[in-house]
């Protein structure tokens, strides 16, 4: 099939899916809601892999460099004579795996909702909005045009919005729903202040021409931005791409964005599984690959804040993951974290030969993490659908009666702990590496966060699959066996396969910064320090619940105030509340509502007060006297002839 | 016949004709009839429009005809339009059919309400088709008569008091138009003609004096801060179908007054002297954005995001950018269906449950799904989602505002692109407490969904929102070129 028509399918097909399925809504049965849904999107992966196939295999590259090529390109709205949207689709590397990682995951979860939300009353619309998901998501990373792109992330955003309200009569739903969308917002104005910025000074909106201008040092376009005005010490150049990065920051849920992230776990789990872990949030990670080379090459002081950013943020989150007691939260956070790992290893690539295997490994685990980030969140529902509760008090033994859910989920812990020969491993030891060469002090962090992922995610583990069985005396009962079908296993194992085998991948030979084919370096004497601190990691988690050599409460005591203001996320959810609450609505919201009501609008009034007044006491003149209008004629004529004197003299 | 004559003509024998029907049913029919048909109409002229144009038509304005009103001062009705006034006449006509079909149930002294708000209309077909400053002020004030009398009788709340204050400040902004277009005359070439004043070079002396009374007094109508405080009491009071015209249609009449002549005309001043009307408009937006904030009101709420939305406007014509002023007509179009749309939404809740306190309310959604997801679809709109109108109009705006190199102005874009945040906050708010949530109140639970004519008004608002917001260049092909022309004359 010709790559046009294809790509086309693959793009409308989700759509024409959001369309029919939400204009049709009750009218469909849930089954056959279902059906279209998961129809559809199996022939949207089948696509994707033949257009991964034919661009990594046929026709993507020519003396082994990977083109970019722009198969579909549409003028959609022009601006003036330089600046225009364009839609179309760019197949390059990082946009041909993001088809193919959303498309699988995304059928993963529309197969594994089939079950999962069955029964629900608003079934269809939840499809609809899958499929809207997924139409929004696709068409992000093909973007041709940063405001193609800036189009499609904010219908992934309202989309997100939409699924996290998807249980909208309920107030957790609706808060969650809103402070997504009003985070991630906040975040996108400063994506598009800088596509103002950077495409007012490239005067381009195109990816490919933008990069070109942008990233030769010697461009008249590079040396304007780069010398011109400075603020802070920074170019114009720079400022753009931090602000850009600020957008890419929100929907990547990096400090100190990252709060929306764990509220939207309100929504329906699979959705967790799908926007809030494996794709959406990831797409700050593709903006600044997308934007790489101008980073890189033109403004690395821009890359450093990207790179510091993501370290402090791996961390952070990883901390506050190990305090958490709600299982989707510990891996809302764990999330934040890995996605700062992506973060900072594009921070520490640099432009070249030998120092961009940061890009490399950047892109490769944000390939692992989706499935294995993926099936810990479907692997959680399952969890979740047996006993009724997202809290780790209600959980404990599960292995048991949950024989499949417990061994895809351990091949998930396993994969993002990093221990050998699971996907993890291999992409975040090349993350390791990458930042080893570049920033010790980064490498440190990491170090010291990967530690920390296999302890809280082993803690996760052994405390739903171990430890002791809870009480089942809040109300609901556990049910005794794994009450899920077909539709929840083939997801959980297909996933399983992905999020083991996933590292063999060379993934070099597909995605470099300069779209060569590299080979991934292997350091053995780099592989063993993140290997020991996730098993250290894994033995603490193994003492502390399957032992209980240690009981876990007495460490947390000796942790005392730190322990406290970790599980409490550091507060910042508080400090956002008050600078919305009380500052934003009542040091600016109420005192300009009130300033309106009563000085502009009193100022109106009060014109008017004074017009009646006036009108009223100049009524008088009006008496009907004759006598007293000819003495006001006599004394007009007189000042009238006096002006007339005065002025001709 | 000038072919233009028909934009009045429909709408005037229909009310005409409206006189001398007793039955409510038919006079309701009969506003439907006259107002489809006149939509129908625009639809084809804009058609003709298009075809004359490509087929090389490159006068400033088509399909002119010239009558003598009254000769002694030169008063003449002029008619010409081009791709921006159309864009107006296709606005106007599409609200104005949904005005109508959301006012199937108005019960009170119907035959008075349709002929108002069908003369209404004529007086903005008038306004957009006439190419004479003096019929122009004519047709404003034709526009503004009738809504003090919609108000006043139609209204709800402390309707006396915003029906007389909406009146008088229009007012008041129509003599400082009126003063501006006399200055026009007499100090200019003693001619009404827009096409002819364009092509004088007025003394700056003059263009200065003009430019701010005329922008100002246009400015009223947009309700630009500080004038605006007609706008919330004047929609909050007035019946749906009037809110929707006000909002919708009049406003449009001061974007319009002010691009076409304030700025058009006098361009001069306006390079100098918009400054002054971007720091308004800079500060419409955000405090727009903030004061609406606070607003529990629904009504309260479009109203005051309008003030913010339509500061945009003002913004857009004030940067004196080709992208900033085609972003500036697009807003306009976009936000006239939007609010349109809102106001609808608004109203149908409102006849229902018999509030429009926003926590009061709460699981319209559940209960009538229909009026909620136009509401949320009116919400969309006007946060700026992509897909619909109000994303491509802002951005255009945004990009055409940026090209204007200075640091003031990029301030002003800024703050401007912040609204977009507030707005996010308030709409969201709305739609949290409104429409989502659970039923507080049993009263509720009985209530019905849309009826058939407000599906139809509602599916022909959101039709004009999505056709702009997935081919925003329908509108960018049919306004590009007098674009050009305006900001031609702009930079000469």
């Amino acid at each position: 099939m010709n790559v046009e028509l294809s790509l086309l399918i693959l793009l409308f097909l989700p759509l024409v899916s959001f369309l029919f399925l939400s204009l049709n809504g009750k009218r469909l049965s849930p089954a056959l809601a279902g059906m279209i849904g998961i129809a559809s999107l199996s022939v949207v992966t089948v696509l994707s892999l033949i257009t991964a196939y034919g661009y990594f295999f046929e026709y993507g590259s020519v003396a082994d460099v990977y083109q970019k090529l722009e198969p579909i390109k549409y003028e959609w709205l022009r601006f003036n004579e330089n600046l225009s949207i364009d839609l179309g689709v760019l197949l390059d590397p990082i946009s041909v795996v993001m088809l193919v990682v959303i498309s699988f995951i995304s059928t993963m979860v529309h197969i594994y909702s089939w079950n999962y939300m069955h029964g629900e009353e608003r079934f269809q619309m939840y499809y609809a909005y899958l499929s809207l998901f997924t139409f929004s998501m696709l068409g992000l990373v093909v973007a041709v045009n940063m405001f193609q792109m800036y189009i499609f992330w904010e219908l992934v955003g309202v989309s997100s919005f939409l699924l996290i309200g998807f249980y909208y009569t309920k107030q957790s739903a609706i808060a969650a729903a809103k402070k997504a969308f009003i985070v991630t917002r906040f975040a996108d104005l400063g994506f598009l202040v800088g596509i103002l910025l950077m495409s007012n000074g490239a005067q381009t909106l195109d990816f490919g021409v933008l990069i070109e201008r942008l990233s030769v040092p010697s461009s008249p376009f590079t040396i304007a931005m780069s010398t011109g005005a400075t603020f802070m010490g920074m170019s114009a150049l720079a400022w753009g791409l931090i602000l850009v990065f600020i957008g890419g920051a929100g929907k990547s849920a990096m400090f100190p964005l990252h709060i929306w992230l764990p509220d939207a776990m309100e929504g329906p789990t699979p959705v967790s599984a799908l926007i809030h872990a494996a794709t959406m949030v990831v797409a700050g990670v593709f903006l600044v690959a997308r934007l790489f080379p101008i980073f890189a090459i033109s403004a690395p002081d821009a890359l450093e804040v990207v790179a510091y950013v993501g370290a402090f943020t791996a961390l952070f989150a990883a901390v506050i993951a190990t305090t958490q007691t709600d299982i989707k939260r510990v891996l809302a956070y764990s999330t934040i974290s890995q996605i700062a790992y992506m973060m900072f290893s594009l921070g520490v690539a640099g432009w070249g030969e030998g120092h961009n295997e940061g890009y490399t490994a950047s892109i490769f685990h944000l390939f692992t993490h989706a499935f294995f980030k993926a099936l810990l969140f479907l692997g959680a529902g399952a969890v979740i659908h047996a006993v009724h509760s997202n809290e780790m008090a209600d959980m404990g033994g599960l292995r048991k009666k949950l024989p499949i859910t417990h061994y895809t989920f351990l091949i998930a812990c396993l994969a993002i702990a990093g221990v050998p020969f699971f996907s993890g491993f291999y992409s975040k030891e090349a993350i390791l590496s990458a930042a080893f060469h570049d920033n010790k002090l980064i490498y440190g962090v990491a170090l010291f966060t990967s530690g920390l992922t296999a302890f809280y995610m082993f803690r996760l583990y052994f405390r739903i699959f171990w430890y002791k069985e809870a009480k089942a005396d809040h109300g609901h009962g556990h049910d005794n066996h794994e009450s899920h079908t077909w539709a929840m296993n083939i997801p959980l194992i297909l996933l399983a396969i992905a999020a083991f085998g996933a590292g063999y991948i060379p993934f070099g030979h597909f995605v470099s910064a300069d779209r060569s084919q590299v080979e991934l370096p292997f350091h053995l004497e780099l592989a063993i320090p993140p290997v020991a601190v996730g098993l250290i990691g894994i033995l603490i988690a193994y003492m502390f619940f399957v032992k209980e050599n240690v009981k876990a409460l007495n460490v947390q005591q000796s942790f005392g105030a730190f322990y406290k203001w970790a599980y409490n996320k550091f507060y910042i959810d508080e400090i956002y509340l008050f600078v919305t609450k009380k500052v934003l609505f009542n040091l600016v919201g109420r005192p300009a509502a009130w300033f309106d009501r009563t000085i502009v609008n009193g100022m109106i009034n009060g014109s008017a007060s004074i017009t009646a007044f006036s009108s009223e006491s100049i009524k008088k003149i009006q008496s009907g006297n004759v006598q007293t209008y000819a003495l006001y004629f006599l004394g007009g004529v007189l000042v009238v002839t006096s002006l007339l004197i005065y002025y001709f003299q | 016949m000038n072919i233009l004559t028909v934009l009045l003509f429909i709408p005037l024998v229909t009310v005409l004709s409206i006189l001398f029907v007793r039955n409510d049913r038919a006079i309701k029919w009969m506003a439907f009839g006259g107002s489809s048909v006149q939509l129908l109409f625009s639809i084809w002229l804009t058609g003709h429009y298009m075809s004359l144009r490509s087929a090389g038509e490159t006068a400033p304005m088509l399909f002119q005809s010239s009558v003598a009103w009254f000769e002694p001062l030169n008063i003449y009705f002029r008619t010409g339009i081009d791709g921006i006034s159309l864009s107006m006449i296709l606005l106007t006509a599409l609200v104005v059919v949904a005005g109508v079909l959301v006012s199937w149930k108005i019960e009170k002294q119907v035959k008075e309400f349709f002929f108002l708000i069908l003369l209404l209309s004529t007086g903005a077909y008038g306004f957009f088709i006439t190419t004479d400053l003096f019929a122009l002020f004519f047709f404003l004030e034709l526009a503004v008569i009738p809504k003090y009398l919609l108000i006043g009788v139609w209204g709800s709340g402390k309707k006396d008091y915003s029906a007389m204050k909406l009146a008088l400040m229009l007012m008041f902004g129509s003599a400082l138009v009126f003063l501006g277009i006399t200055a026009l005359y007499f100090l200019g070439g003693h001619t009404w003609n827009i096409l002819e004043i364009a092509n004088l070079h007025l003394p700056i002396e003059v263009q200065r004096v003009a430019y701010v009374l005329l922008f100002t007094g246009f400015g009223v109508f947009t309700a630009m801060f500080p004038f605006h405080t007609w706008a919330p009491d004047g929609h909050s009071s007035a019946p749906t179908a009037a809110s929707m015209f006000l909002a919708g249609i009049s406003m449009k009449l001061g974007g319009y007054g002010a691009l076409r002549v304030a700025s058009w005309l006098l361009p001069d001043a306006a390079h100098e002297l918009s400054w002054i009307f971007i720091i308004l408009a800079s500060i419409a937006i955000i405090y727009g954005a903030f004061a609406t904030l606070m607003q529990t009101d629904l009504k309260y709420m479009n109203a005051y995001s309008s003030v913010s939305h339509c500061g945009f406007v003002v913004l857009g014509i004030s940067m004196l950018t080709k992208a900033a002023i085609l972003g500036a007509i697009m807003q306009m179009v976009s936000h006239g269906v939007m609010t349109a749309l809102f106001f609808a939404a608004i109203g149908m809740i409102y006849d229902r449950a018999h509030t429009r306190q926003a926590k009061e309310l709460g699981g319209m959604l559940k209960q009538t799904p229909f009026i909620g997801t136009a509401f949320i679809i009116a919400g969309l709109c006007s946060l700026g989602l992509p897909g619909f109108s109000g994303f491509v109009s802002e951005m255009t705006i945004f990009i055409g505002s940026w090209e204007r190199i200075g640091a003031g102005y990029r301030i002003a874009t800024v703050l401007a692109a912040a609204s977009i945040v507030v707005t996010a906050v308030y709409i969201l708010r709305a739609i949290g407490f409104a429409i989502w949530g659970t039923i507080t109140n049993k009263e509720y639970l009985g209530l019905k969904d849309a009826s058939w004519n407000e599906r139809l008004a509602v599916v022909m608002l959101v039709a004009g929102i999505v056709l702009i917001g997935f081919a925003p260049f329908l509108l960018t092909r049919l306004v590009g070129a007098d674009v050009d022309i305006i900001f031609a004359s702009l930079v000469k």
